[in-house]
């Protein structure tokens, strides 16, 4: 991807925050700023990483599980991370 | 290492047989890191902060097969980048104190994540050891982790335990006493960045080489430039020359998506580590926290939980608390003073005064509270260490979005129910300064235990049944307030972006009662420590100033200064001894009533019924709505100039609890003198 312009937006990649609870997909791309990126890519969530959505009511926070940890994700930060959605 | 090992042991042999052996406690939060550095310490610890920074470092020794440690907790870090002073002062540590041995405590049930940590610290020049945690947890999850293939696959030594059960423990000491003799294979492998950066990262490595400060290992400084670390950025920038930095940053330019490959490489290289030593549960199979948490942080169900855990620690607080209490202002204080006085009968007045008013009265009313304040530091390390803390913080989210903060400021404002000292502290776990300084502006007017046991004091002489019906109105009162100012201060002051919402919801576990032990001393100790320096001497103080000049009260030195600011205390119904009252309550909440006490000559028992048979209710409901909104005490005061960094927002914070409160008082009192 080095030296390619913004991929956004990419053909299947959709925002987190659009998968329903019980749904899973793999991490395609995250934005945001340099700080935001890095706790996320700390916290696992890296490009190829799978998710699974926990908990999305459509409104407020998300609960996710990443390489087996459960993280609270704000709705604006979920919107950040790009993830393909899995059958 | 410049000098030959064996050189430097000769040159210094007497120290180095007396010097305890040093070991840094590194792991990421909600490992159990703190619950095996109580284990290994138990009160032979120091809690302290790091020179300059704000953060807690928490110390300690041991003695293990004749031979003396000293262990040191670093801060419990995600990684090693410089995201936050904490995780700043893990990886200084260990590149400046060398550690003998570095014990990185992983949690076997989440172990990718938590070897992340690993991954960067085997970079870092101390050795290594895993020790890998919660296998209980791990096993009830129905995750199996095998800790032999995966000391194959780091190269590291790895000994599984169970720091709450307490199982593990020796053959970890073991293991760290043979490490530290370099008695033991250690051949680490390290994770590699993703190969399309491979030979950027070399690139950079020789475009520094020669430049990097000590004690700084050249290619770990490489790696941490690749991943846009904001501190060792610049430090290299001023380490380098001007041409070297520009073409450096040339590079970097060119790679600002190194940050996710070096990243992800840790990530493959956990991926290869996990994949051989764990088994992962059935599909299908549901774990205890999963299923809790459908209750636990459900929207609706969430925030009914959290309102009765709320509901029931403060209910254990006052029905257990308060008897206590008294138990202890009876025969303690009240014993005490009695016998001072009787001993003293023959001496001056102003010496047995200054005794049993001034320093027992005024210091043991203070010390009568510890009772609260342990019930609730406890049921506040209770829910802290089986993992609930978090989601509480999640249900809080959306609530806290309505005054401008998320759900992290939750637990901060939370802990001020407790003492709001602690509460500024606690700020630091929110990563963005506006948040932080909103919520430490905020946090001042949770109604702490002090403030607490002053209405639970007064209200029952005055209110009667209706005692705990007002009690909870003034809670209400304040977070109303709080809601209000918070609100207020977000669409103002504090406009702008809103920070990064991300927190990880650790798995429930059993509580370990030595870990809620030592918190709830050292929350304690504290308190007393304060009660008996601060408040003592404020105590002594206005009991002078009421002595003073004439051994009179009505015409002491505090009684005139309290008269000269009765037209103000007027206004919401208060006399000059309520109006003195409050505004020894800035030394000290509780300080109210030992100040009353003072004033009208009696003791803690005889003074509520004193008091409601010589105020109106409207009076005593106004005095009430005033000091559980008056300015913060000296100690929080204090924490938040310290913990702000600027007087303007401590005066700021001051002078915006004075205008609320007195007009709340006025208000109150206006309203029900007339009804």
């Amino acid at each position: 991807m080095t030296g390619e312009p913004d991929p956004r937006p990419l053909n299947s990649a959709v925002p987190l925050n659009t998968l329903r609870a019980g749904e899973s997909g793999t991490i395609a791309e995250i934005y945001g700023g340099h700080h935001l990126r890095s706790r996320m890519l700390t916290l696992g969530l890296t490009p190829g990483a799978g998710v699974t959505v926990l908990q999305n009511y459509g409104h407020g926070p998300l609960i996710v599980r990443v390489r087996d940890t459960r993280v609270a994700l704000g709705r604006g930060e979920a919107e950040k991370v790009f993830v393909r959605r899995e059958a | 290492m410049s000098v030959p090992a064996t050189l430097r042991e000769n040159v210094v042999l007497p120290a180095v047989q007396e010097r305890p052996i040093l070991v840094a406690l590194a792991g990421q939060p909600n490992v159990g890191k703190s619950t095996l550095f109580n284990l290994l310490t138990g009160l032979h610890q120091h809690v302290g902060n790091w020179p300059g920074k704000t953060v807690e470092r928490k110390e300690g020794y041991f003695t293990f097969n004749g031979a003396s440690y000293r262990l040191v907790d670093l801060p419990g870090t995600y990684s090693l980048t410089a995201n936050s002073p904490e995780e700043l002062i893990a990886r200084e540590f260990i590149l400046r104190e060398r550690p003998d041995v570095v014990v990185a405590v992983v949690d076997a049930a989440t172990l990718e994540r938590s070897l992340y940590l690993v991954a960067e610290l085997l970079s870092l020049p101390a050795p290594v050891v895993v020790a890998l945690n919660m296998m209980d947890v791990a096993r009830q999850e129905g995750i199996q982790v095998e800790p032999e293939v995966l000391q194959a696959a780091l190269g590291v030594p790895v000994v599984p335990m169970s720091a709450t059960r307490g199982v593990g423990v020796q053959e970890l000491l073991e293991t760290v006493e043979r490490m530290a003799r370099a008695d033991l294979p250690y051949a680490p492998r390290l994770p590699q960045i993703r190969p399309d950066h491979q030979e950027v990262l070399e690139v950079i490595g020789e475009q520094i080489a020669g430049y990097v400060p000590e004690p700084y290992p050249r290619d770990w400084v490489a790696l941490k430039l690749l991943e846009g670390d904001p501190e060792i950025t610049r430090m290299m920038r001023g380490a380098l020359p001007p041409e070297r930095w520009e073409e450096v940053h040339a590079v970097l330019r060119a790679h600002d998506d190194a940050q996710v490959a070096v990243a992800s490489g840790r990530y493959e290289w956990i991926g290869r580590m996990v994949r051989a030593a764990v088994t992962r549960p059935r599909i299908g199979q549901i774990g205890l926290t999963e299923r809790l948490d459908r209750w636990a942080t459900h929207p609706f169900w969430g925030l009914v939980i959290l309102a009765g855990i709320l509901g029931v620690v403060f209910w254990l607080t006052y029905t257990m608390g308060a008897p206590l209490q008294g138990l202890l202002e009876t025969y303690l204080v009240g014993t005490l003073a009695d016998g001072v006085r009787g001993l003293l009968s023959g001496a001056p007045t102003w010496f047995s005064g200054i005794l049993a008013d001034g320093i027992i009265g005024g210091a043991g009313a203070v010390l009568t509270f510890l009772p609260i304040l342990v019930i609730f530091f406890a049921a506040m390390a209770f829910l802290e260490d089986v993992g609930y803390m978090a989601r509480a913080a999640y249900v809080m989210d959306g609530f806290m979005h309505l005054i401008g903060l998320h759900g992290k400021s939750f637990l901060p404002l939370f802990l001020g129910f407790g003492c709001n000292v602690p509460a500024i502290l606690g700020t630091r776990v929110i990563e963005s300064r506006r948040a932080r300084l909103l919520t430490i502006l905020l946090a001042p007017m949770v109604p702490c235990t002090a403030r607490m046991a002053v209405i639970v004091f007064l209200a029952p002489a005055f209110f009667g049944p209706a005692a705990p019906l007002v009690a909870w109105g003034l809670v209400l009162l304040s977070l109303g307030t709080l809601a209000l100012a918070g609100m207020a201060l977000n669409r103002t002051l504090f406009q702008g972006r809103r920070s990064a919402f991300i927190m990880e919801l650790p798995l429930y576990h059993l509580p370990n009662g030595r870990t809620i032990g030592l918190s709830v001393w050292q929350r304690s100790w504290a308190f007393v420590r304060k009660a008996g320096t601060v408040i003592l001497i404020v105590s002594i103080v206005i009991w002078a100033l009421s002595y003073l000049p004439g051994g009179d009260t009505e015409s002491s030195y505090l009684a005139q200064l309290g008269k000269l600011l009765e037209p103000v205390g007027r206004l919401m119904g208060l006399d000059w001894r309520l109006t003195v009252a409050l505004l020894s309550s800035f030394i000290a909440k509780e300080n109210s009533i030992a100040t009353l006490g003072v004033l009208f000559h009696a003791s803690e028992e005889g003074l509520a019924n004193l008091l409601a048979a010589t105020y109106p209710l409207a009076t005593a409901l106004a005095f009430l709505v005033v000091q559980v909104l008056f300015i913060p005490c000296v100690a929080t005061v204090a924490a938040i100039r310290q913990e702000t960094g600027s007087w303007r927002w401590t005066v700021f914070s001051i002078g915006l609890s004075l205008l609320i409160s007195l007009l709340a008082g006025m208000v109150t009192f206006q309203i029900a003198a007339r009804v």
